[in-house]
């Protein structure tokens, strides 16, 4: 079997180690860019969240790889979207209001409310719907303050809880994208970036 | 629903971990990347590495240890100790750290929390507050207890997630390394002032101990010396927060539905 070439799309300055190194245990050959060129031609591209929603479409505009997303997502090529990068699948943000994201899904993401712990960290339990293949029942870890409370229309959910319900992760085509961190909920997670990366892409 | 978290907790100097009562009297307990991973294979959900080391080289070792540990931990991994700039926790995060956690820096220049969360997020950014008891409230020591600063703990956490720490790991000093329980008033005052998660630490001795901590307000449970003498598994703490009816992540290879048979 060959080894994935998988092209881990820079949105910003913070780390990436936890991404690169859960890549290469799964056995793929990370490296990372911020290329329009690689993020089109990659087998399988990953989209990390880093800092805010707002900084990060800023990222995604200035390179060009904004579309380059898009067009991957259109076509259902493998990609991985993770926590922000999963926000940015959004039209907006309420951390960023002024920020306008790549609108694939038609909705608005928000802060969880008060009388839970903001920050959410920790491993929540999510629930699968029907049909969903990759995402399966288990413990995730999350580490967000905002979330999308509705599951959009044409995707496969996994639903938590905090405070109420909230999308933990969605899933069409070769396209997977998390509100937690795949790469820090251990062997679950492992599995589940495994199944991601065997899908053809 | 969001679980409550069991963190080991690995004091690193020099790149080895130690263990000592209040930082004294330390001793070898063995290698990071080897106990951290035994940690996650026993159910850790995240582990805590604090850099005790009291020299620059010592530091380079401890950057170096929170990249080995890295490639093998598939669970979060805060890391604190020595932390005053936004260079250092931004070494840290490169290394491989995903939070990052600063103490005596923060006490003396809050902004530094404000300049963390700016820069990599408030998901990024821990306070570490160093509680003693003084009377019915408590202080806030710095330089590993060295130092008392004539700050109330409770409103130097709320002023820390003001300034933007996402996080609290509270450690009670008048308990730590003493194995007589958590400091739970201290903990459930905390819990109650601030909006952010607090993770509860010192005075660790049994299982029961971490259930109490967590039954009193804390998100998380941080214990070091019960795990690296083997006393308990954190599996054994896990069934014990099952029995408790607190909900809990289980251990690998023990289902996911939360409970134990």
């Amino acid at each position: 079997m060959t080894v994935p070439g998988v092209v881990v799309c820079r949105t910003g300055t913070a780390n990436l180690a936890s991404v690169i190194a859960a890549l290469r245990r799964a056995g793929a050959a990370p490296r990372t860019s911020h290329s329009a060129d690689d993020i089109r031609t990659a087998s399988h591209v990953v989209l990390p969240g880093v800092g805010t929603f707002g900084a990060a479409m800023d990222t995604l505009r200035s390179t060009g790889t904004d579309d380059a997303l898009k067009q991957r997502i259109e076509s259902g090529r493998p990609l991985l979207a993770i926590c922000v990068g999963f926000q940015l699948l959004c039209r907006t943000s309420e951390e960023s209001p002024d920020a306008v994201g790549l609108g694939l899904i038609d909705d608005r993401v928000t802060r969880f409310p008060d009388g839970v712990r903001v920050p959410q960290f920790g491993w929540n339990s999510l629930a699968p719907g029907s049909g969903c293949r990759t995402l399966v029942a288990g413990h995730a870890y999350f580490a967000n303050s905002y979330r999308l409370e509705r599951a959009p229309r044409g995707w496969r959910a996994a639903m938590a809880d905090h405070g109420g319900p909230f999308v933990a992760a969605l899933e069409r085509d070769a396209l997977v994208a998390c509100q937690f961190h795949p790469e820090l909920s251990g062997s679950w997670g492992a599995a589940l970036i495994g199944r991601w990366l065997a899908m053809p892409c | 629903m969001l679980t409550a978290r069991v963190i080991p907790c690995l004091d690193v100097d020099a790149g080895r971990v130690v263990k000592g009562v209040r930082f004294q009297g330390l001793k070898d307990a063995g290698d990071p990347v080897e106990l951290a991973t035994a940690y996650e294979r026993q159910g850790a959900d995240e582990i805590v590495m604090l850099d005790v080391s009291a020299t620059p080289q010592g530091r380079h070792n401890a950057r170096d240890a929170v990249a080995a540990v890295r490639q093998d931990l598939g669970i979060p991994l805060t890391v604190g100790g020595g932390v005053r700039s936004t260079d250092d926790a931004g070494a840290l995060l490169e290394a491989g750290a995903d939070k990052v956690a600063a103490n005596t820096a923060a006490v003396s220049r809050p902004e530094l929390l404000a300049e963390m969360a700016g820069k990599f997020g408030r998901q990024c950014t821990v306070v570490a507050i160093d509680a003693a008891a003084n009377g019915d409230a408590w202080e806030v020591v710095t330089l590993s207890g060295r130092q008392r600063t004539g700050m109330d703990a409770i409103h130097w956490a709320v002023q820390a997630v003001e300034h933007g720490a996402g996080e609290i790991l509270l450690t009670s000093w008048d308990r730590d390394g003493t194995r007589s329980g958590y400091e739970t008033r201290l903990i459930a005052a905390v819990a109650a002032a601030v909006p952010v998660p607090v993770i509860a630490s010192g005075g660790a001795a049994s299982p029961a101990h971490l259930v109490e901590a967590l039954g009193h307000g804390a998100d998380a449970v941080l214990a070091a010396s019960i795990f690296h003498e083997s006393d308990y598994t954190v599996g054994d703490v896990k069934q014990a927060m099952a029995r408790a009816g607190i909900p809990t992540r289980p251990a690998p290879g023990h289902g996911n539905q939360g409970s134990h048979a």
